[in-house]
């Protein structure tokens, strides 16, 4: 814990800021990963942007706590050791580039399935896609459900691995919109993308990701 | 007990019917005469072996042996189950899982029916214990295998769909469901059919054997069920604990997924 308190004191002497610091990493380190520290903002949302096999998703997985590394974490002042896993990963939920589906019709797969059905026009769905099978989804349409399945659990932080990547502008726009609205709400967004252009309009800092390095791009 | 007994110019003359398969598969240039005469001459040449070995076994009648025999049947069965799974777990859980799950489940069953229903004297003689281990072992091993086969490899190749759900705030219990369901049923099944085609299909061997050696065929048949249930109790057994202890051993104290814990082949 006094690791942990005297990054806190650091970052706040640094003057990050008024806005309070919710996500701290530390030398977050695994495999491929090199020691990784990060510290995200209540409602703010950063980019990762970097090679395939730079090490992007294995950033996002071991802050979903889904491969085991070295480090501490911490979220809302609580270290991530201190609660069960699946409690963190539902404040702190990874969302892969590639969607799982492991039952049939797809509301099945939605805790709140009436919640999630509100969201599902906005996303550019028409009709009861909810009582679909899921073999009748397209690789987008899964890429949104998979999206939205996490979003309405109400996490705090959400880790979205190329959330956009099978989608066209306009439904890219779509999903865009909907995430910032929930960003304007407070939760927090780290983002894997390999478009600078989502990375300009969604993200308040971006970073590089290089042989397992993070780097800060400069604004 | 009136039996028949039988010469060795009999069983030569079983094997005749070889011969003559041998001869046409040369006549037709099949090439699998060798093969069938290799496996027959292995076949007579173990089973003279462990008729052998049986013999001077009951002869003794010492625990200590035959728990030395039991102990190598089960070791002989470890290897033979982590041979059947395409995927295994690294190091010694590879091999000791599935040993230890049939070393408990079939010499749980064994030494109960022993004590129980058998009524040996005394209940170690290996004139009962090495063949009942030996049928509860040859089953709970293929339930064994099939069922570690199974979990192992859904575990694997539904990595995408187990950790969605583990991202998403499941228990790995929860995760695991739909794998776990199908690992049982995978072991469960063989020993589920033989159970309803037993009789109607086929005389099971033991039976068959028994009808031969002149027992009474509704004393065979109660033999038989008793068999049919310790095989179906064991398997059932080993398959749970193995697949349970399997399951704990794909993750760890924080509900990942452990595929790093498996190697193929």
């Amino acid at each position: 814990m006094s690791l942990l308190a005297d990054h806190r004191q650091l970052v706040d002497a640094g003057g990050v800021g008024h806005h309070t610091v919710m996500l701290i990493a530390n030398e977050l380190a695994r495999a491929v990963l090199q020691p990784t520290s990060l510290e995200v903002e209540d409602g703010e949302c950063v980019s990762i942007r970097g090679a395939s096999g730079s090490g992007k998703s294995l950033l996002l997985r071991a802050i979903a706590d889904l491969d085991p590394c070295t480090g501490r974490i911490s979220l809302d002042g609580v270290d991530r050791d201190s609660m069960p896993a699946n409690e963190w990963r539902r404040r702190v939920t990874y969302v892969a580039a590639d969607s799982g589906w492991w039952t049939d019709r797809v509301a099945d797969h939605f805790e709140f399935p009436d919640i999630a059905a509100g969201y599902l026009v906005r996303l550019g769905f028409q009709g009861d896609v909810m009582s679909w099978p899921v073999s009748r989804l397209s690789t987008g349409e899964r890429q949104r459900l998979a999206l939205l399945r996490a979003m309405v659990q109400g996490p705090r932080v959400l880790l979205l691995d190329e959330p956009t990547s099978a989608l066209d502008p306009e439904t890219t726009a779509k999903v865009e919109s909907l995430l910032h609205e929930k960003i304007l709400g407070g939760i927090i967004v780290i983002m894997v993308t390999h478009d600078a252009g989502q990375a300009k309009r969604m993200a308040r800092r971006s970073f590089r990701m290089k042989d397992g390095r993070l780097s800060e791009e400069a604004a | 007990m009136n039996y028949i007994q039988l010469s060795y110019w009999d069983i030569a003359l079983a094997a005749s019917f070889l011969t003559v398969n041998a001869g046409l598969s040369i006549y037709y240039g099949l090439g699998t005469e060798r093969r069938l005469l290799i496996a027959a001459a292995r076949m007579v040449v173990q089973l003279t072996l462990v008729g052998l070995v049986l013999k001077a076994l009951f002869a003794t009648v010492s625990p200590w042996l035959t728990l030395l025999v039991g102990i190598a049947m089960v070791a002989f069965a470890g290897r033979e189950a982590m041979a059947r799974q395409e995927r295994t777990f690294i190091g010694f859980w590879g091999y000791g899982l599935g040993t230890a799950s049939m070393l408990a489940a079939a010499g749980v069953v064994t030494v109960f029916t022993l004590s129980t229903q058998v009524h040996a004297d005394p209940w170690y003689d290996p004139r009962y214990a090495i063949p009942i281990l030996g049928m509860i072992l040859g089953n709970t091993m293929t339930g064994v295998s099939l069922a570690l086969d199974r979990l192992l490899s859904e575990a694997d190749n539904g990595r995408g769909r187990i950790e969605a759900r583990l991202a998403l705030g499941h228990t790995f219990r929860q995760a695991m469901q739909e794998p776990l369901k199908g690992a049982m049923r995978a072991g469960l099944i063989p020993t589920v059919n033989g159970m309803a085609a037993a009789g109607l299909v086929s005389l099971p061997g033991m039976m068959t054997g028994q009808i031969l050696a002149g027992v009474d065929p509704v004393e065979a048949v109660k033999y038989q069920l008793l068999i049919m249930f310790l095989i179906a109790g064991g398997t059932a057994l080993g398959v749970f604990s193995a697949t349970m202890v399997a399951l704990r051993r794909l993750t760890d104290a924080r509900q990942r997924l452990r595929l790093d814990r498996l190697r193929t082949g």
